[in-house]
């Protein structure tokens, strides 16, 4: 995960024509073609991340890509704290993304831009050990200045401070501090007693220009003689253009230029565009509109089958019914014969639909192609790739691809793709002005990455002290690994299937199966894939509560106890610790009445814990939220303030789209055209409070974002069988469960 | 709270303009301020906004009327600026988020959505502050009930921080009577 480790990077400080010390990163590759650790360079040069002005003012870099969870905050948190900086007087910058050609390839400046340098071990050694540097270097002035020993010397609050009370600000000594050589060893961190900054609630840095209107989404961004453009795509999975007539389009005051970008060939990976298309560029986004009306087009489908929802499904039911040729994903003793002895049996399957990202603000690219560079301006969060794809398209060096990186309205995944890039750069490679690329909301939903559709088929086996003895898990489902590059060296049920996912390693004859679903749309990361196999699992759970007239609380418990840590490296004391809490504060053994249900659930992956619990009832055709519980560990809390708010945000994300959203295929075709048929939750139909409650553990901070959403769809659907009685099986729940009452 | 032309319930009337002018320029006052536009007249606020005049805290979102990113006040009223145009708009008073706290620093709705911590990703917040602010205007203590009457949406799930920051905006502009 972190490949940035394993090339050395090391400190590296300077200073600017006015005096101020700036402290960067520097690749170790980079040695040789810029100067060594210590010696003087320009600024612009290192990957700075910490620039102290000689007024005091201190400057620090955010390289991380904010999609809204939070990053330019946080890791900056991580370089101000070990620097004993006053953060209410830090200002922080968005850096762009960092790239150098060294000797032996690229080099990465700044560390990882992408979503693993979100919150992983690394970026929390690194950015701590930055402001560590940066601290040491203005202690060394501040002793030289005052002909006295560094040990007598301390910081506070962006002051040097000596034992006899003298006190100096940063700004007074750092000219100084930037002509002196860093430290040859990596130096040692503060402990968490001393923490001033982390672990405190800290408000989003840009918040001041978002409530004002004044920041610039990349979508707001300007390039002088920029054109619009604006496209229609091929409705068809696959299809191509058939016939264009543009004259009534080229008519249209203000439109200036026509341009077809060709889609990806049949069945192949989507290395580039999503789909074939026209572009109308005009000089403002309403002419480039009435253009893009204007425009006579038939499409042809690719040959093959036509894909529908309704035919996935059969396909997917129909795999599960055969069960031959799957694909063993795990298999612990010997679940057949368990199962075929066990005196108590239950069996479920669970149909999960396609979903779109829908991120508020839809895909779109300002981009300036010229002889030798470009300059791109875009919300994204894998830059690496995107500068990539840039030079494979435009053949432009990749120092010379100038990318700047404003936050974006929103991600859950959709923004880990370029192809929005790729559409851009190749519209703009053919007029000689930029181009601001704009996606209207028709087009971000029916030309998305989307998270699998599929079907699990549950079975499980209970001895007669009720202890459940065998689980199985089919799952029939369409694979992402058969159109994605990244996805090609995994196996097919990848991200539809984890093997180390509760309740495996803790039921003795466990197996997991998967069965690929040929599918032509394409497939990516929906807050990752937890969600996906978790509301199977863990609607399953209660079912067999059901069934065996266990408590479905107690029923986990039994299987997370004792607390021990399991072979796929999961905790179950950490799980158990979650699940409880959520119990306790729902106060899940007080009886309910008046149609009020309870339901619960957790999951656990990649050393995060989650739990949720809700009250609801179901009036008429509303599901009313009366309590909505999310408890989370996830390691070290760095800013509690952004994990309550990304906690309360998935919980909300996670409900909106497991009661009312679902994408799917009819003809070949994304049937769902806008928010009207694609319609998430609004104030009035979310519950009014999301109480959030977090164990910290002393574990490294973990980005907790993908995990945060898995458990709250099973809950909500075990909450709905506690109301109504009625098992819902089908996302979404609540046309299945209006369906059903 | 100086000057803020959201709380003028009354619309700021235009200045006159020649017959003949109106032809070919549509008189628009947007911010306190007068414009002449000679854009096509159908073409939607939201346009003109983001694009003419660069007030990009407007936002796109859906183009249809149904998200609430791009709310502005006509005239005090929350309004879809996607849904209207340039000629059903002139002669009328907008306001967008550049402009709703006049000549203060913040509006007391934008000083809550800040103490409250209510951004995520953010690209909401302006349309969703621009709704709550027709709705104090109309009613200076709503409820949760009344709360829940804006429709605007949030992708990130933003909605009980929203809540907490119109109900603390409101509480803020209760004129202080006794203490």
């Amino acid at each position: 995960m972190n490949s940035g480790i394993s090339r050395r990077r090391f400190l590296t400080i300077g200073a600017t024509a006015a005096g101020a010390l700036v402290v960067g990163w520097r690749d170790a590759n980079a040695q040789r073609k810029l100067p060594y650790l210590g010696a003087r360079v320009e600024p612009q040069q290192l990957g700075a991340f910490v620039r102290i002005e000689r007024d005091g003012r201190v400057v620090i870099g955010a390289r991380g890509c904010e999609v809204g969870q939070g990053v330019k905050t946080s890791l900056p948190m991580l370089i101000a704290d070990e620097l004993d900086l006053d953060w209410s007087r830090v200002h922080v910058e968005q850096l762009p993304y960092g790239y150098v050609d060294g000797d032996a390839g690229a080099i990465d400046p700044f560390g990882n831009q992408g979503v693993a340098g979100d919150a992983s071990p690394a970026a929390w050694d690194e950015l701590r050990q930055a402001g560590a540097v940066a601290r040491w270097l203005l202690v060394q002035a501040a002793a030289q200045q005052w002909n006295v020993g560094a040990d007598q010397l301390h910081t506070q609050a962006g002051d040097v401070v000596a034992n006899d009370g003298r006190r100096i600000d940063y700004g007074s000594v750092a000219a100084l501090a930037a002509t002196l050589d860093p430290p040859t060893n990596k130096l040692p961190l503060k402990p968490a007693t001393l923490w001033r900054i982390i672990g405190k609630p800290t408000a989003a840095v840009d918040s001041r220009d978002i409530v004002m209107g004044r920041s610039d989404y990349a979508n707001d961004a300007y390039l002088a003689d920029a054109l619009v453009a604006v496209m229609v795509r091929c409705p068809y999975l696959d299809g191509t253009l058939d016939q264009l007539d543009d004259a009534q389009t080229r008519a249209v005051p203000g439109v200036r230029k026509v341009i077809a970008v060709v889609g990806p060939k049949p069945d192949s990976p989507f290395d580039g565009v999503l789909a074939a298309g026209i572009a109308v560029l005009a000089d403002n986004t309403w002419a480039a509109l009435q253009g893009r009306k204007n425009l006579k087009i038939t499409w042809k489908p690719a040959p093959g089958p036509v894909e529908s929802s309704a035919g996935l499904a059969t396909t997917a039911n129909a795999l599960l019914d055969v069960n031959r040729d799957g694909i063993v994903v795990r298999n612990d003793g010997d679940f057949a014969a368990a199962l075929k002895k066990a005196p108590m049996k239950v069996s479920a399957r669970y149909t999960l639909p396609f979903l779109a990202h829908a991120t508020m603000e839809p895909p779109n690219a300002l981009i300036h192609v010229q002889k030798g560079k470009v300059l791109l301006i875009a919300g994204l969060h894998d830059p690496d790739g995107a500068s990539r794809l840039l030079h494979d398209i435009t053949g432009v060096a990749r120092d010379k691809i100038e990318i700047r990186m404003p936050r974006s309205g929103g991600d859950f995944g959709r923004r880990l793709h370029n192809d929005f890039v790729a559409e851009a750069a190749l519209i703009a490679q053919s007029v000689d002005v930029p181009v601001r690329l704009l996606w209207l909301r028709e087009d971000d939903l029916q030309h998305d990455f989307y998270r699998a559709f599929g079907v699990h088929e549950m079975q499980a086996g209970l001895d007669r002290h009720r202890k459940l003895t065998s689980w199985s898990q089919h799952c029939a489902a369409t694979p992402r690994n058969y159109r994605d590059n990244s996805m090609r060296a995994l196996p097919a049920y990848a991200d539809c299937l984890d093997p180390g996912a509760f309740p495996a390693g803790v039921v003795a004859n466990f197996e997991q199966t998967f069965f690929p679903v040929a599918s032509r749309l394409p497939r990516g990361d929906w807050f990752g894939a937890e969600g996906f196999s978790a509301f199977a699992v863990q609607s399953f759970l209660d079912e067999v509560a059901q069934a065996a007239k266990l408590d479905p609380v107690a029923l986990r418990m039994e299987l997370l106890k004792p607390a021990r840590v399991l072979h796929d490296g999961l905790d179950t004391g950490r799980l158990a610790a979650v699940l409880q809490l959520a119990a306790d504060k729902i106060d899940w053994k007080r009886k309910r009445y008046n149609d009020h249900g309870l339901g619960i659930a957790c999951h656990a992956a990649d050393g995060a814990y989650v739990a949720h619990a809700f009250e609801i009832s179901v009036q008429g055709n509303n599901l009313v939220f009366h309590r909505a519980i999310c408890v989370a560990d996830v390691g070290r809390v760095l800013n509690p303030l952004g994990l309550q708010a990304q906690l309360m945000g998935n919980t909300i994300q996670a409900i909106s789209s497991a009661l009312y959203l679902a994408i799917t295929l009819k003809n070949g075709q994304v049937q769902q055209q806008n928010f009207l048929d694609y319609a998430p939750m609004h104030m009035s139909q979310a519950p009014r409070e999301v109480e959030t409650f977090t164990i910290e553990s002393e574990a490294d901070p973990i980005n907790a974002n993908a995990i945060i959403v898995a458990s709250a769809a099973p809950a909500l659907a075990n909450a709905i069988y506690a109301a109504t009685t009625v098992r819902v099986r089908k996302l979404p729940l609540m046309p299945e469960l209006l369906r059903l009452l | 709270m100086q000057d803020n032309p959201a709380r003028h319930s009354k619309p700021t009337p235009v200045p006159p303009v020649a017959a003949s002018a109106l032809e070919k320029t549509l008189p628009l006052r947007i911010n306190g301020k007068n414009y002449f536009s000679d854009d096509d007249p159908a073409m939607p606020l939201l346009w003109y906004l983001r694009d003419m005049l660069r007030l990009t805290g407007t936002k796109y979102a859906c183009g249809i009327g149904a998200c609430g990113a791009c709310t502005v006040l006509v005239d005090g009223k929350a309004q879809a600026a996607c849904m209207v145009t340039l000629k059903q708009v002139t002669g009328h008073s907008i306001t967008t988020i550049e402009g709703l706290a006049g000549n203060a620093d913040l509006h007391p709705l934008q000083q809550a959505w800040i103490d409250e911590d209510v951004v995520l990703c953010g690209y909401c917040q302006t349309g969703q502050i621009m709704s709550a602010a027709a709705l104090l205007q109309h009613d200076a203590d709503p409820s949760d009930a009344d709360i829940d009457k804006i429709a605007n949406l949030c992708r990130c799930g933003s909605y009980p921080r929203i809540r907490r920051a119109i109900k603390r905006a409101a509480a803020a502009s209760k004129p202080a009577k006794k203490k």
